[in-house]
């Protein structure tokens, strides 16, 4: 098994980008990433590609053989996957190609995710995403896929005190994070009680808690370290991923307000790379609601079962606090592309752990983690990064 | 001799009141809730319709006749708002029930009074020992055009009986019809709403067929109105019943009990069996029963019921009147959402 | 929904028939040909049920923003049930006021309409639960039906 390390990295504005269609966004984040990399199309072994609702909103399927030949690729007949998890699509394409490059298979590998969420409306949009739950007995049902948050954020509350205030201060952090950050949709800071009185979706969600459908896409270039050193003096590597699966509907879950998928993707990713929760410096979290924040950490140890909550209104999770969550904005406030985000996420940890985040650059980064999972975190992508 | 197993009944949760109609259309709300003796009617919830209202009631009669769909061979439903113009309400109801596949149904048209032909057609299967028990189903979710004076009463609810000759609660003694080609009252195929000839509706459709059939079925039965202890009619409103029913001899006492429409509106195929309930819902055994259907068109089906000592051994603890109480206000514009009247626009 | 793939669940919907599993004596909704927690064993021995239909709420939201088919109800209440025999399921609380709905009311099945599929299409028949008033014992484990085995 060898060591993987990312080589480059690009990443568009996420928001609704009208004029882009998804094969030219897809083209335009392929090519940043490649420049940033260093290399040309011939050095590229394999192609993969995050996607969740190519189908669904734009009726096109077999998205892989679509960016390949939009990106010239298929001149060289390259392999190409496309990879599917609801919004953990990126997340997950990104360990495919990483396991394809540790067997040995290939040495460098592009993964890349895009979506187009604008295209249709907002109605349409958000039955898509309510695919990612179990379409026959929670959308047909009337459960959208917000009140099946609602609900998990009842549970939370009523178990361990969780707040308003508190859900209010994920939100309002991470839009502070994404005033910060030029790519982000929502690049303005928020104030926790606009949060706490934006308008109800679903009891006790409110607008504000809830991540927006982005138009976006991102792309990482992967190589074999023992083969980076051509591209790059120094490189991220990836030094642990995980992954784990937990029941489809949120009904069939023994407790409503925990994610186990999450803890045991943390743990698998931890185990295969010896590291510890302390040993993070930073952390990207899946925060299509606010609630998911709060229990995702959890989930992966940061905090205590319960406590999760009040530690994020104190702080800690904030720029300069105990350990940053979110630097990016969040799929709130960075804005959030099904396909896309798992591999946004990523570029953000990148970004850090090499130096260039600007000014929500988290001092000293040498670990980060991204934490990416889709539906109600029936799946859990989880990877570990590490600057040399 | 056969006659009624069960009933069950359902009335929607929802009503809106007469004056709360009116005073969208500038109009006197307490003169016509006076002149109709329409004080408020049932409104079906946006899930509802008559294939949902028919398994309601259904159920509520299997559940209290202790049967299970292994012992009905026949179920009709007659209804003048069937969801559907081709596909039947009955075989949803069948499927709903655990009666499939073994028992024939087919649906029934005869404006508010498709039920009851049904429960004829049902006297006739068993009769003929065809099937060991057949279920009649009336149940309407019929509206009126906005503005119209139909808007006051239309409503929704209805009745379901199961005809069989073990364990009958009420014999069907005598059944006779009063039938013609009377155009008093009708919709078009692919028209939404009913149109209707005004005053003629009354003396040469209504009071015509439901008078005569009554005189017909008491002179078959060899009986006066003093033998009965109740009579219920079909009830457009809460004046014409009221009218038939003095007409052929009948009292206050006799009539009240199946007389809803004045506080659900008019359930069009549902009238007769909501009534029909409320009186088994509280009668005795010995107890006899006049119950005289009308459909536009034109027709009566005449009943003649006798209570039996078995109606002590069911359960008769879920109501009519329990259905009533539990009902709640809605406002005009609730109501004009539930029941499709807001022009949504083409979103595809 | 496509009329086969309907049509396919048309008792699982209306009856709520389940399935119960002969070797983990548990209670399963929808019905299914193979119970996890048994593993291959189960295949065969899973039995179909028809679940009384009460239950009790374990949590609910008030949806203001309807899924696609529920637009008509206004805010609306969706609860995840747990059925007296075990199993839990996502469903709409009908007839009530949604904001009044808590966990541990207990809850009745009724029959509904879920949606259709146009105005030219197929309409869906379903399950929902409405607030369950009669005064009823708690079901013991002894209440429940014996399945020959």
């Amino acid at each position: 098994m060898r060591d993987v390390s990312i080589i480059g990295i690009g990443i568009t504005k996420f928001g609704e980008l009208w004029d882009k269609s998804l094969r030219q966004l897809g083209l335009e984040t392929g090519l940043a990433a490649i420049n940033d990399a260093g290399i040309t199309s011939k050095d590229i072994d394999a192609l993969y590609i995050g996607n969740m609702a190519a189908g669904s909103t734009l009726q096109q399927e077999h998205v892989s053989a679509l960016m390949a030949d939009y990106c010239g690729l298929t001149s060289q007949n390259i392999p190409a996957t496309r990879v599917e998890a609801a919004s953990a699509s990126g997340g997950l394409a990104v360990r495919q190609a990483y396991m394809a490059i540790a067997g040995g298979f290939i040495d460098i590998a592009v993964v890349g995710g895009a979506e187009k969420m604008t295209d249709v409306s907002d109605t349409e949009s958000s039955y898509t995403v309510s695919m990612g739950s179990d379409e026959q007995w929670e959308s047909k049902a009337g459960a959208t896929f917000a009140s099946l948050h609602a609900m998990i954020a009842q549970s939370h509350m009523a178990e361990y005190g969780t707040s308003r205030e508190e859900m209010s201060a994920v939100s309002a952090k991470n839009h502070y994070h994404a005033s910060m950050n030029p790519m982000a949709q929502f690049p303005f800071a928020l104030s926790v009680e606009a949060v706490s009185n934006s308008g109800m979706v679903s009891s006790p969600l409110r607008m504000l808690d809830c991540a927006p459908n982005s138009d976006g896409a991102a792309a990482v270039v992967l190589c074999a370290t023992e083969k980076a050193k051509k591209y790059k003096k120094k490189t991220v590597k990836i030094i642990g991923s995980g992954q784990a699966s937990d029941t489809l509907s949120l009904h069939h879950r023994k407790h409503l307000n925990q994610m186990p998928a999450i803890k045991v993707a943390a743990k698998r990713a931890f185990k295969s790379c010896g590291k510890k929760v302390r040993d993070l410096d930073l952390i990207e979290i899946h925060d299509n609601f606010t609630i998911s924040e709060i229990i995702a950490l959890e989930e992966i140890g940061v905090f205590k079962r319960g406590k999760a909550a009040a530690n994020i209104l104190k702080g800690e999770t904030r720029l300069g606090g105990k350990i940053p969550v979110n630097t990016s904005g969040g799929l709130k406030a960075r804005g959030h592309a099904p396909g896309a985000t798992g591999i946004a996420q990523i570029v953000e940890i990148v970004q850090q752990l090499r130096g260039e985040a600007g000014d929500r650059q988290v001092e000293g980064a040498k670990i980060g983690m991204v934490e990416n999972h889709g539906g109600t975190a029936a799946t859990a992508v989880i990877h570990i990064l590490e600057s040399e | 001799m056969n006659g009624i197993v069960s009933y069950g009944a359902y009335v929607p949760s929802h009503k809106i009141e007469t004056g709360e109609i009116a005073s969208v259309w500038g109009a006197d709300g307490s003169a016509w809730a006076k002149n109709l003796n329409v004080y408020s009617k049932s409104v079906p919830g946006p899930d509802e319709d008559v294939i949902t209202i028919a398994v309601e009631a259904t159920r509520q009669a299997m559940k209290r006749g202790n049967l299970n769909g292994d012992h009905i061979g026949a179920i009709y439903t007659g209804s003048e708002s069937h969801p559907y113009a081709v596909k039947p309400t009955s075989t949803i109801v069948a499927e709903a029930i655990g009666a499939t596949p073994n028992l024939t149904a087919a649906d029934y048209e005869f404006a508010c009074k498709a039920g009851t032909a049904a429960i004829q057609t049902c006297l006739g299967m068993v009769g003929d020992k065809q099937v060991e028990n057949g279920i009649a189903i009336g149940v309407d979710t019929s509206q009126g055009a906005p503005g119209d004076a139909l808007e006051y009463s239309a409503s929704a609810g209805g009745g379901a009986l199961v005809i069989g000759k073990k364990k009958v609660i009420a014999r069907i003694d005598h059944t006779t019809s009063y039938t013609t080609d009377t155009p008093d009252f009708w919709r078009r195929e692919g028209q939404k709403y009913p149109r209707h000839g005004g005053r003629f509706t009354g003396k040469p459709a209504f009071f015509k067929h439901v008078i005569s059939c009554g005189m017909m079925i008491m002179q078959k039965a060899g009986t006066e109105a003093k033998d009965y202890d109740y009579i219920v009619t079909h009830q457009p409103n809460g004046k014409f019943p009221i009218r038939a029913a003095k007409s052929l001899g009948f009292t206050n006492e006799q009539f009240e009990t199946g007389l809803l429409t004045p506080r659900i509106g008019n359930t069009y195929s549902g009238a007769v069996f909501l009534g029909l309930a409320a009186i088994l819902d509280v009668a005795k055994p010995g107890d006899r029963i006049l119950a005289v259907a009308y459909g536009s068109g034109a027709g009566s089906d005449g009943f003649d019921i006798t209570v039996t000592d078995e109606i002590t051994k069911i359960d008769r603890s879920e109501t009519v009147e329990d259905l009533i109480e539990r009902m709640k206000i809605i406002n005009y514009a609730t109501y004009a959402k539930y029941r499709g009247k807001l022009n949504m626009g083409a979103t595809k | 929904m496509s009329v086969p793939r309907f049509w396919r669940e048309l008792d699982t919907r209306y009856n709520l028939i389940g399935s119960y599993c002969k070797i983990t004596k548990t209670y399963h909704y929808p019905r299914r040909s193979f119970n996890p927690e048994a593993g291959r064993e189960s295949i065969g021995s899973m039995k179909d049920y028809q679940f009384k239909g009460t239950g009790e709420v374990i949590s609910s939201t008030v949806v203001y923003q309807a899924q696609t088919g529920y637009e008509m109800f206004g805010p609306y209440c969706i609860a995840i049930v747990k059925l007296d025999e075990g199993p839990r399921i996502t469903t709409q609380i009908v007839d009530c006021e949604p904001e009044n709905v808590k966990p541990g009311m207990k809850v009745k099945s009724v029959f509904r309409k879920l949606g259709e599929d146009s105005e030219s299409g197929i309409l869906h028949y379903g399950t929902k639960f409405m607030v369950n008033e009669d005064n009823e014992l708690d079901e013991t484990e002894d209440d429940l039906p014996d399945i020959e085995v």
